[in-house]
């Protein structure tokens, strides 16, 4: 039985991390956006995990529990910004969020 | 192994896309979950059990059921009620249970052989992850635990109601 490469675990990563992005670009719905980037950042995760594999260190899932770390971070006050800003503007598109007051 | 690499990199990629394509925002966290579970079993393949016991525990639970009460918040309302019973047709749960029931089979599939076949790879457990963590890399948890501290203190203050603050803003205008 053979084992993964790392490369293609590599190559998946990339294409989560493309997919990430392009939800970032095209959605207009701030949750969306916000799950897109969990989407890059679980991809990046992977690309720590296949490195580490491949070169069979512990240093890539170090790498990964400190993405988790900012990740949970992130998400936890991205959503207090969206629940912010839906009791202002009373939606969620980010397009209607074009006005800054002090 | 290849195979199973391959089917659940394939569940990963046909979830991701799905997941930022749909219009509905329950639709897209449902897939989503799909995609971190496909990418916890490609961790699990790669040698690496405890970074998908985490992905599992911590993104597929907490950080998702975070969107998932953003997204009752901000739909709660009079139609609420009849969102629900929409969300609760069964046809639009299809396609996230097909996937999630391909990744258990072949979840089942990889562990049903004995774990020596699997050691082409070295696995690397969760003891060296922790020697490693607490060792060399123990500023960066320090440092974790300082950005976990400001985001808990950034989303409190940031999840206020503002009516105090509108008060006050009220005393300041009649004064």
């Amino acid at each position: 039985m053979t084992s993964v490469p790392a490369e293609y675990g590599l190559i998946l990563a990339a294409l989560l991390f493309a997919i990430g992005l392009a939800g970032v670009l095209a959605r207009r719905n701030i949750i969306f956006i916000l799950l897109s980037i969990e989407i890059m950042l679980n991809a990046a995760g992977l690309a720590f995990i296949s490195a580490g594999s491949k070169w069979g260190q512990a240093d890539g899932q170090v790498m990964f529990i400190f993405i988790l770390v900012m990740a949970a971070a992130e998400v936890s006050v991205g959503l207090a910004i969206v629940l912010q800003l839906f009791h202002r503007i009373r939606t969620v598109n980010s397009d209607e969020a074009n006005t800054m007051r002090g | 192994m290849m195979t199973f690499f391959y089917i659940s990199a394939a569940v990963a990629l046909i979830s991701s896309v799905l997941a930022i394509s749909r219009s509905n925002a329950v639709h897209a966290l449902l897939y989503a979950i799909v995609s971190l579970l496909s990418v916890a079993l490609i961790f699990f393949m790669l040698g690496a059990p405890f970074a998908a016991a985490l992905e599992v525990v911590i993104y597929a639970g907490a950080i998702m059921v975070l969107f998932v009460f953003v997204i009752m918040m901000i739909s709660s309302g009079p139609g609420s009620t009849q969102q629900e019973r929409r969300w609760m047709n069964f046809r639009l749960w299809i396609g996230p249970s097909v996937l999630s029931a391909v990744l258990i089979i072949e979840l089942f599939a990889v562990m049903s052989p004995p774990p020596e076949p699997m050691s082409a790879k070295p696995i690397i457990e969760s003891k060296q992850v922790g020697i490693a963590l607490m060792g060399p890399y123990m500023l960066g948890v320090e440092l974790s635990s300082l950005l976990l501290t400001a985001g808990l203190v950034g989303a409190y203050h940031l999840g206020k109601r503002k009516d105090d603050a509108a008060q006050t803003e009220d005393v300041t205008i009649h004064d």
